[in-house]
């Protein structure tokens, strides 16, 4: 299923990627899953509260703010859809550790950036089994 | 009966529901009761081995209940349970470039 999302929502992801590097931003993606694809209405930015030397390479989003997400999209009749994170200087796929800690349903965006700025940016789903991913499409 | 709160990733495998009433008891005989009804919640909740994956929180209420009696803390009618998630990930370790 295609993930919806308008250059201006993928403007923020990559400022946010831009502005955290050389460490790792995270924020959630909110929106309608309208069965044929996830429509992504606004991308809001989480606070990375994993240790700050280890924030080059992880990403921790506080339960707590995770519940006053769930509430404001609920309040707005929109769902989470899914989250987004950098990889600074590496590849925008998901690492083992992404893998050890998706929820499944949700799109996983990577947002690969480097000093240059953003490089790519890719959306992955975690497989039921939690065996690993699959791609999936981003369409504007 | 206490109800156990499910986050938006899991309500695929609860029929869509964000809400299921579930047995009393401890958290742990409720989070049983929860996937006995749904099984396909389990290796999302559990590792291999039977743990609460660690980045699976359970609140009771506002708290988190590893600051209460953990998987001991009593649940009765009318408690809310909720799962919420830790949102955590990044790259492999060493860099690439």
């Amino acid at each position: 299923m295609p993930l919806k999302i308008g250059a201006g929502d993928v403007g923020h992801i990559h400022d946010h990627a831009k502005e955290t590097y050389p460490q790792e931003c995270s924020g959630v993606i909110v929106g309608m899953d309208v069965g044929e694809m996830k429509i992504v209405v606004d991308v809001w930015r989480a606070e990375n509260t994993f240790e700050e030397d280890e924030r080059g390479h992880r990403f921790l989003i506080d339960p707590k703010e995770y519940i006053a997400f769930e509430k404001r999209a609920g309040e707005r009749d929109m769902d989470i859809l899914g989250v987004y994170h950098s990889h600074p200087d590496h590849p925008a796929e998901p690492s083992d550790y992404d893998r050890e800690h998706a929820w499944p349903g949700w799109s996983y965006v990577i947002a690969s950036v480097s000093e240059n700025g953003v490089e790519d940016m890719r959306s992955w789903l975690l497989k039921d089994d939690r065996s690993g991913y699959e791609d999936e499409p981003i369409v504007g | 009966m206490p109800k156990v709160r499910i986050p938006t990733p899991l309500r695929q495998y609860t029929g869509g529901n964000p809400e299921v009433d579930v047995g009393g008891g401890t958290a742990a005989d409720a989070l049983g009761d929860l996937t006995e009804q749904h099984p396909d919640l389990r290796q999302h909740l559990y590792t291999g081995d039977g743990k609460l994956r660690s980045f699976v929180n359970v609140y009771k209420g506002d708290e988190d209940i590893r600051y209460l009696d953990g998987p001991d803390t009593q649940v009765s009618d009318g408690d809310e349970l909720s799962i919420i998630p830790s949102i955590a990930g990044g790259s492999a370790r060493r860099r690439c470039r």
